[in-house]
């Protein structure tokens, strides 16, 4: 385990991913636990994090001066990432039972972009981990069949990875516009 | 010597045109949320049937009107066209909403900007949805086209002091 | 005989066929009329929701949240924008979230009333169809006289609704509801004991409990399975844990369940609709005292300018969602009193010059709603089963990261479970029972 916080009353874990199998397994069995969903399967790239021009002190174009985030009232600020690596694949499980739920994130490294598959543990996991490898190219370990699922097989690149821009488009058919 | 059979001609044509206008094989290339109104549009209240266009078709060999309703992705284009292929003549293509128009405000790595990039359409109909009574104005805007053609006159355009919103 | 070979067949079934609702491919592998293998090819609507959330605005992310699932757009509306409240830490005043809920169970209907039509009409009941798309276009109009538009309507704000209900939506929603439950009556008795349609839908389509959870269904897929699993219920949001509804389960877990699921479902929205009606707390809307009708924006100004202050002097003026000059102001029932999340009304926007300040102050390039950063999950009960934003931000005036929990993406995962081993006619229905909506599932 890396971190641990509860921001807004949602509980996180950040752990490593050597131990995601174990710690997903724990969640599932663990009377304590009894995680029997898995609710959502996504990913975050924090290559852009704090860097976006909004986020600065003053515009780019302009030098007009942006105003600090709102104080909002809030127990404690929000720990950020635990790690600096680029990719954080995200997971909700949701215990029927004890009706609570638990948010696990697993750092990756840009270098090594894999991680296990919960496919074993949940079938869910099939379909989300397959969009998380469309989406941003994290691979995952031990998956069935893992191919694109929303974009099509000629399709170039990671289309959510921050670097991808937002309208390059690779047509099958017709003029690129 | 004055071809009375010109003038038959010419008449039938008319009668073809009349014909065709009001009975409308359409094939609904349903898509996205356009769908919804598209629905709404084909059920009793709004009633396409009043306009002869009330029987869908889903098979493109036996339609002559292609409804293109909803946003067409990449993934989608090469579908379409192949649709579009299939259709036979005389054959026309109705873009229903702004996605199919010029790609609304979708305007990423994934979607078509407006299906006139890949086959030809007549009749416009933007909104995102179009309201139904906007899609019956637009029905009735391709039987002026199709009637036009038919009587060799020129296809109408929008009068462009108009501004109309559908074409 | 037996030594005659046979093969599979290979049957491609979509992306446009009737059945698919033009966006889903199944490949499909054959022997005789059973099916022995599927594999569900989707994206064909896929959009980019995800990646344009993150090119705009926090406000401006509604929009796109409309054609999630765009036969029950208000319900997204109201997900993404509490879990925005939720990363602000703020909570909508009362009465708006009055006014969600009934939104949202209006659309929850709609939604079941789609579903039911067009599954039953894939069977051939096309009567079914008609007639509930009927009660849908009651309900439209309904949302209509409320938010201005009939399918995307952009109705919630961070912070808040757009507007008022209007006045008299009591009266008309009732009416509504009248016309609804009556055309729930003729459904129920074409549908329910019609043989043709409970053949080809009891024992199609069966899944068991444990298969269900671990695909992660959720919703009225999920509670025809018999699990008693409900976001209103287990993790109560907005004011669903005031009201009085219960939760229909099924039995078996076949189509036929699933359909006395939604049917249910629609009357029980109803019924928190109109226990909401009867709650809500009391509206903005200042009537005139002497005429007895709102006053509107348009006329509140041509008084200002003709100097008769006294008339108008500590009333607020209404705005009509159309902008034709009748409707709310005294926003601070629905929407927070926080001027630097809340839109402010369009008469302050047009009238003053604070109002026009505030909303060049939250819409502008480089300014607008900037939350802590930080992330936060917040689920609701979607029409098809849980539906799920992750919001995290990084500080600055636009989401970093939005994603959404598709309701439907898992339950079409498990398709393919679904299918094999059955007839290929029972695809049919029971592909109808997922209620399959490209927008939310491609996104």
């Amino acid at each position: 385990m890396l971190a641990a916080h509860a921001w807004r009353g949602d509980e996180t874990v950040t752990v490593r991913p050597e131990s995601l199998l174990e710690a997903a397994r724990l969640l599932k069995e663990d009377p304590e636990f009894q995680m029997n969903f898995l609710m959502d399967l996504s990913a975050v790239d924090y290559q852009a994090f704090g860097k976006t021009l909004q986020g600065q002190g003053a515009h780019a174009n302009t030098g007009i001066a942006i105003r600090q985030p709102m104080n909002v009232p809030t127990d404690e600020p929000w720990p950020g990432p635990a790690t600096t690596a680029r990719f954080e694949v995200v997971y909700h499980f949701f215990s029927l039972p004890l009706k609570r739920r638990i948010r696990l994130k697993v750092p990756v490294e840009e270098s090594k972009p894999e991680v296990d598959s919960l496919v074993p543990l949940w079938a869910a996991a099939n379909w989300f981990e397959r969009e998380v490898w469309d989406m941003y190219g994290i691979r995952f370990r031990g998956h069935p069949d893992l191919k694109r699922i929303l974009m099509y097989p000629e399709f170039e690149g990671h289309p959510l990875r921050k670097d991808y821009p937002v309208n390059k488009r690779q047509p099958l058919i017709g003029p690129v516009n | 010597m004055f071809g009375s059979q010109n003038f038959l001609t010419s008449k039938l044509e008319s009668a073809i045109g009349w014909a065709r206008k009001y009975s409308i094989f359409q094939y609904p290339f349903v898509t996205a949320c356009c769908g919804m109104e598209y629905m709404a549009t084909a059920c009793s209240h709004y009633d396409v049937d009043r306009f002869g266009a009330g029987f869908p078709r889903f098979s493109p060999r036996q339609a002559d009107v292609l409804f293109v309703v909803g946003t067409i992705s990449h993934k989608m284009a090469p579908v379409l066209k192949k649709i579009y292929d299939q259709m036979t003549e005389p054959k026309w293509v109705v873009a229903f909403g702004v996605c199919t128009c010029t790609g609304g405000f979708y305007d990423n790595y994934a979607t078509l900007m407006g299906i006139d990039t890949i086959i030809p359409v007549d009749v416009y109909i933007p909104g995102c949805p179009p309201r139904p009574e906007n899609v019956l104005d637009g029905l009735i805007k391709l039987q002026d086209r199709i009637q036009a053609q038919h009587d060799g006159k020129p296809i109408p355009r929008p009068d462009p002091s108009e501004r109309a919103f559908t074409v | 005989m037996e030594s005659l070979e046979t093969r599979d067949m290979l049957l491609n079934i979509g992306p446009s066929h009737p059945a698919m609702h033009g966006i889903v491919r199944i490949i499909a592998k054959l022997d005789g009329e059973v099916i022995r293998d599927a594999q569900v090819e989707i994206g064909y609507l896929h959009r980019g929701f995800e990646k344009m959330s993150e090119t705009v605005s926090y406000n401006g992310v509604i929009p796109y949240t409309d054609r999630l699932n765009y036969v029950s757009p208000l319900i997204n509306n109201m997900g993404y924008c509490m879990a925005v409240e939720k990363l602000l830490g703020l909570t909508a005043p009362e009465r708006c979230q009055y006014i969600r809920v009934i939104m949202s169970e209006i659309s929850r209907i709609t939604d079941h009333l789609t579903c039911v039509g067009a599954s039953a009409m894939e069977l051939g009941a096309f009567t079914v169809f008609l007639y509930m798309i009927k009660a849908r276009e009651y309900l439209w109009e309904l949302v209509e006289a409320a938010t201005g538009a009939r399918l995307t309507i952009s109705y919630c704000r961070v912070g808040g609704v757009k507007a008022d209900l209007p006045p008299g939506f009591a009266e008309k929603t009732h009416k509504a509801l009248a016309e609804t439950r009556n055309v729930l009556k003729e459904v129920d008795k074409l549908l329910t004991r019609n043989r043709i349609f409970v053949d080809r839908m009891k024992g199609t389509g069966k899944i068991s409990q444990e298969d269900a959870i671990s695909y992660g269904i959720t919703g009225p897929f999920l509670r025809g399975s018999g699990v008693n699993y409900d976001v209103r219920k287990a993790s109560p949001y907005a004011v669903y844990d005031r009201l009085q509804f219960e939760v229909p389960l099924g039995t078996v877990g076949d189509n036929l369940d699933r359909y006395y699921v939604r049917m249910e479902e629609m009357e029980q929205s109803m019924r928190i609709i109109e226990q909401c009606l009867r709650e809500i707390p009391g509206g903005p809307v200042l009537v005139d005292p002497e005429s007895g009708r709102p006053i509107s924006a348009a006329e509140m100004v041509d008084k200002g300018k003709m100097g008769r202050i006294n008339e108008i002097a500590g009333k607020t003026a209404v705005t009509d969602p159309t902008l034709q000059g009748t409707g709310e102001t005294a926003r601070d029932t629905i929407g927070v009193a926080e001027k630097r999340v809340f839109l402010p009304p369009k008469e302050d926007t047009y009238g003053n010059i604070e109002g026009l300040m505030n909303h060049f102050k939250l819409v502008m390039f480089g300014h607008g709603i900037r939350p802590p950063k930080g992330e936060v999950y917040f689920p609701v009960e979607g029409a098809n089963g849980e539906l799920g934003f992750y919001v995290v931000s990084d500080g600055s005036d636009r989401a970093y990261r939005v994603r959404v929990r598709p309701p439907c993406f898992t339950i079409m995962g498990a398709l393919p479970k679904l299918l094999v081993g059955e007839m290929i006619a029972d695809m049919v229905p029971t592909f109808g029972s997922v209620n399959m909506i490209g927008g939310e599932m491609d996104r």
